[in-house]
């Protein structure tokens, strides 16, 4: 009978309690809220993982992908990011939990002190994806895609025989030819298209074709990495180049598989969303804390509370983190 | 609420030098990559992505179990979060990637070429 006792507990009243399980109704509902987010974040990830083992053969390789750093140009700098935004996250975690402990105390300076160091932590994490989305919309070296949907990129073999990316901006010839961007206002009735590449296929077809070193990296993956082709086949394969891809969009990306892009835009995107409630929320509270609310009520309970959703945001983290960009 | 009155705040730093090291580890191991856990197989894939996600789990068994403060809660509020999600989540990646690795040899062997 343990769940129906209840002991005389002034405060738990007014925070939804005493309730079942030893907890308040407010605690119980926020922890089966973290449930059903959970598994929805579950779901996601398994769809990111069902795609993966679909096309496991041409899936692009994600240390070739997030590669930048900020105020680090043109270094290589795998992964360094997003352990720093991991970091960042935990940080804001132990925050939480300290100002979680101080409410235990009654400690109000305390708590709205931690508050604010873990709402400055969150809206860091929330520039630094916005920093990363940038990098990923944008792109680095471009590529084209064929008319069976591949993604061909450029390189050249160094002399030590090391595999090195080239971009389009290096290699495309300017031609004297001219392609307006369709608008609604112009050619066919409400058509119109997104901004255009940079250079024309037949640009970068024709630079492809007077630069001999140059030589075409494929989708394939072989032994843990991409193939290239031999200058031969790489003249042969130019022909099927269909469209410039510039960064990432929501139809085709420079990193390889569509589904790629999409999935990384709609899962980090979910999660940076998830940050930024919990950043609102954790004002409000904040605020809360500083009027004194919890004084008032001699309890903090509300603080705990959002802490189990902050701490739930950078549990998801983790795994997003492992899954994207790890595994 | 037997937790209410006493300090964590040592716990909660050990822990988080717990998770930090973890995490640098993950990433020392994901730049690195030694060949013979990156090339190793296991259980279809990597030895190297399975000490991945086992390290993962460890964090987030840690988040749970310290964080957001499982430990201090009864045996049954742990397992009514706790049991769910485990037996789901193993539930949906056991069908959801067998079938995904049906549909990579489907493709493979298949007489259609469907990227190109």
């Amino acid at each position: 009978m343990g769940a129906t006792v209840t002991t005389h507990d002034d405060h738990a009243l007014l925070d939804g309690g005493p309730g079942p399980m030893g907890a308040t109704y407010g605690k119980l509902m926020m922890w089966f809220f973290i449930l059903s987010d959970a598994l929805t974040f579950s779901g996601f990830l398994a769809a990111y993982g069902f795609s993966r083992f679909k096309f496991i053969g041409t899936w692009p390789i994600a240390d070739e992908v997030f590669t930048h750093f900020p105020f680090l140009h043109g270094v290589d700098a795998p992964m360094y990011y997003v352990a720093l935004m991991t970091f960042i996250l935990i940080f804001s975690s132990v925050t939480m939990v300290l100002a979680v402990d101080a409410g235990h105390h009654l400690k109000k300076g305390k708590v709205a002190f931690y508050m604010f160091f873990t709402i400055i932590g969150g809206l860091i994490f929330l520039g630094s994806q916005a920093w990363e989305w940038k990098n990923f919309i944008k792109g680095e070296y471009g590529a084209v895609e064929t008319k069976g949907g591949s993604i061909l990129q450029f390189g050249k073999v160094d002399k030590e025989g090391k595999f090195e990316r080239v971009a389009l901006a290096d290699f495309a010839l300017v031609l004297p030819e001219e392609r307006e961007q369709l608008t609604r206002n112009e050619g066919v009735w409400f058509m119109e298209e997104s901004s255009l590449p940079s250079f024309s296929v037949n640009e970068v077809v024709e630079g492809f074709k007077a630069k001999n070193d140059l030589v075409i990296l494929t989708e394939e993956i072989h032994d843990k990495e991409k193939v290239a082709l031999n200058r031969t086949q790489s003249l042969a394969r130019i022909n099927d180049a269909k469209y410039v891809v510039e960064g990432a969009n929501l139809v085709r990306n420079e990193y390889g598989h569509k589904l790629f892009a999409n999935f990384f835009f709609f899962i980090t995107g979910f999660h940076g969303f998830h940050v930024f409630t919990g950043v609102l929320i954790n004002i409000i509270i904040f605020f809360n804390v500083i009027l004194g609310t919890y004084e008032k009520r001699r309890s903090y309970e509300m603080v705990e509370k959002v802490g189990l959703y902050w701490h739930f945001v950078d549990l998801v983290w983790v795994f997003v983190f492992t899954f994207f960009y790890l595994v | 609420m037997e937790h209410a009155h006493e300090s964590n705040t040592k716990r909660i730093w050990i822990v988080f030098g717990l998770l930090s090291v973890i995490t640098t580890v993950e990433v020392a191991l994901g730049i690195i990559k030694p060949d013979f856990l990156f090339r190793g197989h296991f259980l279809s894939t990597s030895i190297l992505n399975w000490i991945f996600i086992i390290l993962t789990l460890v964090k987030a068994y840690y988040i749970m179990w310290a964080f957001m403060h499982l430990e201090g809660e009864k045996a049954s509020l742990r397992w009514s979060v706790v049991a769910p999600l485990i037996f789901l989540i193993l539930y949906l990646c056991f069908i959801v990637l067998v079938e995904g690795d049906y549909i990579y040899e489907v493709y493979k062997n298949g007489h259609l070429e469907w990227i190109f």
